[in-house]
């Protein structure tokens, strides 16, 4: 059994932050399009607020939905992000003839994703805050296990990304950026999971996010949020997370055994 | 003879029914640089990223200080290093920040004092805080050298290392890296085209062709053994007439 070592992984972060601080448009998309969304929803929220006499206070639910999905989504682009500047600067062959381990490599694309989506997450409290007047107070306690969950699975959906561009080559880094589009009519970010078809609930039971949405929607309208839901959507995420990673390492077992580690920038479907 | 830092074993890979490298076997051993030569497409950079561990291979073994690549891959990968032209590091990273980072990879203790030395020793002072996107393929060339001497690897591997160098510099790394093998007793696998070269660094060379070892021995002496006048000529015919050699 191989230890880990904390200094490859520091270093994957490392040479994350070293891109990040000498380059202003890799800073830039961190907060301006989580800012963009914020503005438009908080807007649109308020509209609502006045417009609609339902009595229900959209800040909560749709801006505060869609705080949650784009926090989500930071994760998972910070794991992808990362991965991808390896892509870009063809960096395998110097990387990974390095002593570092598969699991090494992965949890410094998370770390490095943590610091990345602390930025985006920041700005997005910041501005719904004190320009529209969400507090993640509302949510109390139930805050921590919902960003969790969201967490968890933006990791999940980042390594299994990851491995999908090792797979199909660089250009397919393009299947990557619509994935949070594709899951979010599944999973409820704007209305409830009882809105959706029969048969797409069955999927949305399966995503994590779902049971968050779910529960955050509980809390807003004064209803309970339900723990086994939200227990099983944790295990979901873990579980989520262990399958990706083993769809990453097959990935790179594939290349090593193919020799399309050693040619990567090359592009190629074997 | 001195311990073995590199030992192939039966070493194959095969690409559906193409056979790129075909069951060789060789020993690098310390304080010795083994020229890999060979035509194009004859076996060196598939051997090279076998011993890598970025290439399965399909049969054999490889042992680096005597670990077993396939079994402690990151143990073995710690004390092995390497540079080639076709493997620049990050453009958008400086010159030191691409040292700290593969310094950290390698686990490198010294991190602060020894960077500096090899900035210094590879003459890189002035592109120290310069992306290497942004160097001359020479420049690149020696931050790669340096990169590859970090961690004071037991084995280096070298394909083309002075590609694109012109001859001046060239000679210098090549001086700088027979410094290194004396120094550190490390053990060198180095390929090139360049036969003046291989003659002036190697100790020993293994000629290559279509994924079989067909020659060793001494660069100095081998072409004589052959019948041949220079290095050179003997790489030619390898590279064009390899029958007649297997049947001397």
């Amino acid at each position: 059994m191989t230890t880990m070592n904390l200094k490859r992984i520091f270093a994957v972060m490392l040479r994350q932050f070293y891109l990040m601080r000498g380059s202003f448009s890799r800073v830039v998309p961190l907060f301006a399009w989580v800012a963009v969304d914020m503005v438009l929803w908080g807007f649109l929220t308020r509209y609502l607020n006045v417009s609609a006499s339902s009595g229900i206070n959209f800040v909560f639910i749709l801006l505060g939905a869609v705080l949650f999905w784009d926090f989500f989504i930071r994760v998972m682009q910070g794991v992808t992000m990362a991965f991808f500047e390896d892509v870009w600067s063809r960096n395998f062959l110097n990387m990974f003839a390095s002593p570092i381990t598969i699991a090494e490599y992965i949890i410094g694309l998370v770390v490095s994703s943590i610091g990345m989506t602390l930025i985006g997450l920041t700005a997005m409290i910041l501005i719904a805050a004190l320009c529209f007047g969400l507090s993640l107070m509302v949510y109390g306690m139930m805050i921590f296990p919902f960003l969790l969950i969201l967490f968890l699975f933006g990791i999940a959906i980042g390594i299994f990304g990851c491995a999908i561009v090792l797979r199909l080559g660089p250009a397919s880094e393009w299947f990557i950026w619509p994935i949070p589009a594709f899951l979010s009519p599944f999973v409820g970010v704007l209305y409830p999971i009882s809105t959706l078809p029969q048969s797409m609930q069955h999927v949305s039971h399966l995503l994590p996010p779902s049971h968050v949405f779910e529960g955050m929607r509980a809390i807003v309208t004064g209803g309970t949020v339900s723990w086994p839901l939200l227990a099983w959507s944790g295990c979901l995420a873990i579980a989520y997370i262990l399958l990706a990673s083993w769809c990453f390492t097959r990935t790179y077992q594939h290349a090593v055994r193919t020799g399309l580690m050693a040619r990567y920038s090359v592009e190629s479907l074997s | 003879m001195s311990e073995k830092v590199l030992c192939v074993t039966n070493l194959s890979k095969q690409y559906g029914d193409m056979t790129a490298v075909d069951a060789i076997s060789f020993e690098v051993h310390a304080r010795e640089i083994v020229g890999l030569l060979g035509p194009n497409g004859a076996g060196k950079t598939t051997t090279i990223n076998m011993i890598l561990s970025i290439l399965e291979p399909s049969s054999g073994s490889i042992h680096v200080e005597g670990m077993d690549i396939a079994k402690q891959r990151s143990a073995a990968l710690a004390c092995t290093n390497f540079a080639a032209v076709y493997a620049p590091l990050p453009g958008n990273l400086t010159v030191y920040q691409n040292l700290k980072v593969f310094s950290l990879l390698y686990g490198v203790q010294d991190q602060g004092h020894g960077l500096e030395v090899l900035i210094d020793r590879f003459d890189l002072k002035p592109f120290r805080n310069i992306k290497c996107g942004l160097l001359s393929s020479g420049e690149q060339t020696r931050v790669g050298l340096a990169k590859a001497m970090l961690n004071q690897p037991h084995l280096l591997l070298l394909d083309e290392p002075t590609a694109s160098l012109d001859p001046a510099v060239a000679r210098d790394i090549r001086l700088k890296i027979r410094e290194f093998v004396t120094q550190t007793s490390a053990g060198v696998l180095w390929t090139s085209h360049n036969m003046y070269e291989v003659e002036a660094i190697c100790d020993r060379v293994l000629f290559l062709s279509h994924g079989k070892i067909l020659l060793e021995g001494d660069p100095k002496i081998l072409p004589r053994e052959y019948g041949k006048k220079t290095l050179e000529e003997l790489f030619i015919t390898v590279a064009r007439e390899p029958l007649s050699l297997e049947n001397t």
